[in-house]
């Protein structure tokens, strides 16, 4: 089972410089040929600074930790046995290429269902940029197999 | 813009994409996350699967760049997706969005979509969820 007294814990943040090569690469691996997200005077034409960051970037910023694994390795996940079970971003304003990103992330919950079969924890961050402004806040949930707890030992949908 | 005028009911797709094993190599490249799962069939076979699979964030991508086709960017508020099922090589991801509310607020129309990434190949739904955009 997982440690549900780690629920809130807060994890170390970093910081991601956001470059327009890495940007391009992210285009051409995603089938992205829009422009706005390869061409920077695309972009300048349409009223960015640079190549914005498309909507699912934010996640891969966020495993660009030298603290990534913290999250797993706090909370002991089966690293063979894990998926990805959800993924969320609220949006408050865009970022572009040349901006210094800050993750923030905490343990957000810890829960089972099934009677212990699947063990859920949920990673939320916050981001932010160089001028303190809110970007966005990303939260994910990862997934793996449990044990089932002996009958009678407990709730859990 | 595509939402400018969308209304409950309306649907977008995106033209279904073939997922191969070199567009998993780019996107474990891009995105950042090698775990060898999606990379190493050694590692996939280790862990008792039949052969890599594709990161659910790479069909997630292609959910983004429907979303960014039908409005600017500055617009989508939120992204809420489910992984239903892995993605294997040789999945032709098609992605819908389909209006579910539409609401006049103060701060402009609040538009809901109901989104999928279906898997053309075997029928099944990959991944579920929801867009809010203000437009």
């Amino acid at each position: 089972m997982l440690d549900t007294s780690l629920r809130g814990k807060k994890l170390p943040p970093h910081t991601f410089e956001v470059e327009k090569g890495r940007l391009r690469f992210f285009a051409k691996a995603t089938g992205q040929s829009d422009p706005i997200y390869i061409d920077e005077e695309a972009a300048r034409q349409a009223g960015y600074p640079s190549l914005p960051v498309p909507p699912t970037f934010f996640f891969c910023m966020g495993m660009e930790s030298p603290h990534f694994m913290d999250f797993h390795n706090t909370l002991q996940l089966n690293m063979q046995r894990i998926l990805h079970g959800e993924q969320s971003f609220i949006y408050h304003r865009m970022a572009f290429a040349g901006d210094t990103l800050t993750f923030e992330p905490e343990i957000a919950d810890v829960y089972d269902k099934r009677n212990g079969a699947l063990e859920f924890a949920v990673k939320a961050t916050r981001v932010t940029n160089a001028l303190g402004e809110h970007v966005a806040d990303l939260r994910e949930v990862i997934v793996q197999p449990g044990k089932v707890r002996p009958a009678g030992a407990g709730e859990q949908a | 813009m595509k939402l400018r005028d969308a209304q409950q009911g309306d649907r977008f797709t995106l033209p279904p994409v073939t997922v191969t094993r070199g567009m998993l190599a780019l996107y474990a490249g891009a995105s950042g996350d090698h775990h060898p799962i999606h990379i190493d069939l050694d590692a996939a076979k280790a862990a008792g699967f039949d052969d890599v699979f594709a990161h659910g964030m790479l069909s997630l991508a292609y959910v983004g760049r429907l979303l960014t086709d039908l409005a600017p960017q500055a617009h989508l508020r939120q992204l809420d997706a489910r992984f239903m099922s892995i993605t294997p090589i040789g999945a032709i991801v098609a992605c819908t969005a389909d209006v579910t509310e539409v609401e006049q607020q103060a701060d402009g129309r609040h538009l809901t979509l109901a989104l999928k990434a279906v898997d053309e190949a075997t029928g099944d739904v990959r991944i579920a969820g929801t867009a809010k955009f203000i437009v």
